[in-house]
């Protein structure tokens, strides 16, 4: 027995909202990465939400895909990271603007 | 015997074909050879096809031969085929036999000329050109023949084109075809607008001529107006005349063929053939006259006023071919045919010695420089009286008889026009003789130094038998050419050859005989009176009479800078406004500033693109945002 | 608005729920805001664990309970793990100046945006039918939410059988990408081979005697 759906719903919606803000607004790469993160997991709950109100179990397949994603996501992101500072000795989303048209 | 017709077509345009190809590598004079014995070929052609033609009864002399179509679109077909009869023949005889004839004079001529080849070249085009536009069977064939000599006539004038002088004379010579080509298109349109076909005699409903009817009063006029401003620009008529004098920039036996006896009377022949339309209009033939008649004093009188021996011979030209204009538009078609015959061969006669004349003085053409050229040049002289009486009109030579034929039809119809023109056969005869005393007669001037100071030139010599074979054949048919049309033969004659051509248009004068004797004797006192005032005015040593050589007759009563005034210097001030202006500035403007709003569009959308990835993750958001609020109002609609 | 009330009133939520939601709203929360907020790196990781561990507590919630301990062993366990070696590997653990936005415009745009779009989304959910009806469209969570509550569902049996069925195609692909991403890692994070690792021919040096 759980609460409606709508409330799980409008969570997963400001959490994905908090997310949004922290990428635009951070600098260091690695916390852009986390704000990333936190997307993510606003999604999961939002399928999981989902899952339940519909009876449909492919809501929870397609989480447990998302979960993979993120991971693989996350290991190449952290290593493109590690080879840009071992670069530019730098972790400050802004230093990196050399596509500047 | 007719069906052979079509080679008379096919030879000079052989002879063109082989002369492109080889005729550089055979040189002098064998290329002048090529050249002339295809002519010849023509010529023969042409006799048998007249002899064919007189096989046949009087009244079944046309005969049409059709080769291919050129083109059918929509309701117009062009068949490309020619048309012999009585008309075409006369002209195909003249044509070629004077062609032939001026072909070996060439060969002569031009020899040790730097591009020997490429005058043959062109000269064997051009008669292919003209014998089509005579023999086509329909307009548009004839208006390619009519361009073609209009080309040649440019080619041919322009030939030593590294001079200033001849280039310009060239193109002068072609834009003023250009326009007089105007008025025939436009009369082709008409044409076709009305009849449904261009053909004369052949296809539906009996050709042009046979619906000649479906052109009204108006119509018809217009038609004939249109074509005789094409036959002003081609025949060298008021007010398109003045590229006539500067052809003469061309060798001598182009002004002879081109500019004398063959280009110069296809306006006459094209109002001819298209006599049963002008028959329609008597408004339009009344302006033909007029324009003919007026054309013919004015030239008149300019000549008498020219200081160089073949700008006199234009003028002449010009002059004489007002007669035949004149006498076209008094209906008297044979009379203006017999004197396009006649002056193709004494004017021809008279260029082809002027040539001897220039060959022998080493290209002097001016008259003052000449001087006693009867006691070095025998043969020439004799040559150039010949000529020079027959122009005069002096009997029994052939000019008096052609000449008296075309006035004689003039008084039935219009009296002020025969006046004129009897004012211009007095003219005729004194600034002939004036040219005949100041080249051949008088005390040598040739042996001193120049007015401008140039050198004394060298005695002049006689040219060699290839130029003085033609010289006599021309003299001799000048002589004899009047008998094909004495007023008191009624057989076998000139006239009734051609009458069933222009059956039912013909002016019939129903002159009285006593009249017809007054005014030959009236045209026989008009040549005396220029001969013996010309020659009493310039035997004598003085020839620098400027009182008698007006400036406004020697600068052609101001025509050309009329011309320029009027109409060369707006216009190329309004293409200098056009170039500089709108040109340069708006159009290039519109094009370079389209250039340059893209530039400036890009440098301004470029600041987009600032390389912060956190700016491009705005502008995610951004679209999100727009995307969220645009379903927003898709759900609340 | 209507129809949320109806759906509350519909689900018979017991207090016990509603207290685990709220507390678990306010930890994930607290966590996202720490991410967002933080200067230190380290705290910012701290603070996603925490959110990563409430989102877990609402997966149980929601009967998807392999899911959740799925999330807590890979992202907390792994994921988490792994930003922090990063962190850690390359010393940016000090302290990060977030007081003077360089970029003009970029903070009050993004709050702007961000706020459109929250607020877009809550009035969707609002305004629109909850359920698209698209129901059961590859099987059933074996039993109702208002049904038996003794029935099992969210069984990684069931799951599983999913998986190996109908979405065979997309776990193959994933686990593709899994190994995919495991060489790029060792690619790109690969030190670039430096002048004198070359091996040499000089001779290995003497030991002491």
């Amino acid at each position: 027995m759980s609460l409606a759906g709508g409330w799980y719903l409008g969570l997963a919606a400001v959490l994905f909202s908090i997310g949004a803000v922290g990428l635009l607004v951070r600098r260091n790469v690695l916390i852009m990465f986390m704000c990333i993160e936190l997307m993510l997991n606003a999604a999961n709950l939002t399928f999981v939400t989902f899952a339940r109100m519909l009876g449909d179990i492919g809501g929870q397949v397609l989480v447990f895909f998302v979960l993979v994603v993120a991971a693989a996501e996350v290991v190449v992101g952290l290593g493109i990271v590690v080879a840009i500072y071992r670069r530019r000795s730098t972790t400050v989303a802004d230093d990196l603007n050399a596509l500047k048209g | 015997m007719l069906s052979t017709s079509y080679l008379m077509l096919l030879l000079p345009l052989a002879g063109f074909l082989v002369l492109v190809a080889v005729g550089r590598r055979v040189g002098d004079p064998v290329a002048g050879w090529i050249g002339t014995v295809a002519i010849a070929g023509a010529f023969v052609v042409a006799c048998i096809t007249l002899a064919g033609v007189l096989h046949q009864p009087a009244d079944h002399r046309v005969f049409l031969q059709t080769y291919f179509t050129w083109f059918h679109v929509g309701g117009l077909t062009v068949p490309v085929g020619i048309q012999v009869d009585q008309l075409s023949i006369t002209m195909c005889m003249f044509i070629t036999g004077v062609s032939m004839l001026i072909h070996l004079y060439s060969i002569g001529y031009m020899k040790s000329d730097r591009d020997y080849p490429k005058f043959f070249i062109y000269l064997n085009l051009f008669v292919f050109s003209m014998l089509l536009l005579v023999l086509a069977n329909n307009l548009l064939l004839t208006f390619v023949g009519w361009e073609g000599v209009g080309v040649c006539s440019y080619w041919l004038v322009s030939y030593w084109f590294h001079k200033d002088a001849a280039a310009s004379a060239g193109k002068k010579a072609f834009i003023y075809n250009r326009i007089g080509d105007v008025g025939f298109l436009a009369a082709i349109f008409l044409i076709f607008e009305k009849t449904g076909t261009l053909q004369y005699v052949g296809g539906p409903g009996g050709g042009v001529f046979g619906q000649a009817h479906h052109l009204s009063g108006g119509t018809a006029t217009a038609v004939v107006l249109l074509l005789f401003l094409a036959a002003t620009g081609k025949s060298a008529q008021i007010p398109l005349f003045n590229w006539l004098p500067d052809a003469m920039e061309g060798p001598t036996p182009v002004s002879a063929l081109i500019h004398a006896a063959t280009m110069v009377t296809a306006g006459v022949y094209l109002l001819c053939r298209m006599n049963h339309v002008l028959f329609l209009s008597s408004n339009g033939t009344e302006v033909i006259a007029a324009v003919g008649g007026i054309t013919a004093f004015v030239a008149a009188t300019i000549a008498c006023a020219q200081q160089d021996i073949k700008k006199v011979l234009a003028f002449s030209t010009v002059s004489q071919i007002g007669y035949m204009i004149l006498a076209v538009g008094s209906g008297a078609y044979i009379a203006a045919i017999f004197l396009m015959v006649c002056h193709a061969f004494y004017k021809g006669l008279l260029f082809l010695s002027a040539g001897s004349v220039i060959h022998g003085l080493d290209d002097e053409q001016n008259l003052k420089r000449m001087g006693a050229l009867r006691k070095t040049m025998k043969y020439t002289t004799l040559m150039f009286t010949i000529g020079w009486l027959t122009i005069a009109g002096v009997p029994p030579l052939s000019g008096f008889w052609s000449k008296g034929d075309v006035l004689e039809n003039v008084y039935a119809h219009y009296k002020v026009l025969w006046f004129l023109g009897l004012l211009t056969a007095v003219l005729t005869a004194y600034y002939m003789t004036r040219l005949q005393t100041l080249a051949f007669g008088g005390e040598p001037r040739w042996d001193k130094i120049g007015p401008h100071g140039e050198p004394a030139l060298h005695t002049p010599h006689e040219p060699t038998w290839l130029m003085r074979l033609p010289l006599v054949i021309l003299a001799f048919f000048s002589i004899i050419a009047g008998i094909f049309d004495l007023p008191w033969v009624h057989h076998y004659t000139f006239a009734n050859w051609l009458a069933p051509v222009f059956s039912g248009t013909l002016y019939n004068d129903h002159l009285h005989s006593t009249a017809v004797w007054v005014l030959s004797l009236t045209d026989v006192a008009a040549a005396l009176i220029g001969i013996i005032i010309a020659y009493g005015l310039w035997r004598g040593a003085n020839v620098d009479q400027p009182a008698l050589e007006p400036e406004f007759l020697q600068r052609v009563w101001y025509w050309d800078d009329f011309y320029d005034a009027v109409i060369g210097r707006p216009s190329q001030k309004l293409a200098a406004f056009l170039a500089w202006v709108v040109d340069a500035r708006v159009i290039d403007g519109a094009v370079n500033g389209a250039a340059q709003l893209v530039k400036a569009t890009g440098t301004a959308t470029r600041k987009l693109q600032t390389g912060y990835v956190r700016n491009y993750a705005l502008g995610i958001a951004l679209g999100m945002a727009a995307l969220i609020i645009f379903l927003l109002s898709r759900v609340w609609s | 608005m209507d129809q949320s009330m109806v759906l509350l009133a519909a689900t018979r939520a017991s207090l016990p729920d509603v207290l685990v939601f709220a507390a678990s709203a306010a930890v994930i929360l607290v966590g996202a805001l720490g991410v967002v907020t933080s200067r230190n790196p380290v705290h910012a990781a701290l603070s996603l664990v925490m959110t990563l561990f409430g989102v877990a507590v609402l997966f149980i919630e929601q009967e998807a309970d392999f899911l959740a301990a799925v999330q807590i062993i890979v992202y907390a366990g792994a994921i988490v793990v792994l930003f922090l070696f990063v962190i850690m590997f390359l010393g940016v653990d000090r302290r990060d100046d977030i007081e003077v936005e360089p970029l003009v415009g970029q903070r009050p745009l993004a709050f702007i945006m961000i706020g459109l779009t929250l607020a877009g989304v809550i009035t969707m959910m609002a305004t629109a039918h909850w359920v698209t009806g698209a129901h059961q469209v590859v099987g059933p969570i074996e039993g109702h939410i208002t049904a038996n509550p003794t029935s099992p569902y969210g069984e990684p049996a069931q799951l599983g059988r999913q998986l190996f069925t109908t979405y065979l195609f997309a776990f193959e692909a994933t686990a593709a990408l899994l190994v995919i991403a495991v060489v790029g890692a060792v690619v790109l994070a690969r030190r670039p081979p430096m002048p004198h690792d070359a091996p040499s021919d000089q001779s290995p040096p003497e030991l002491p005697s």
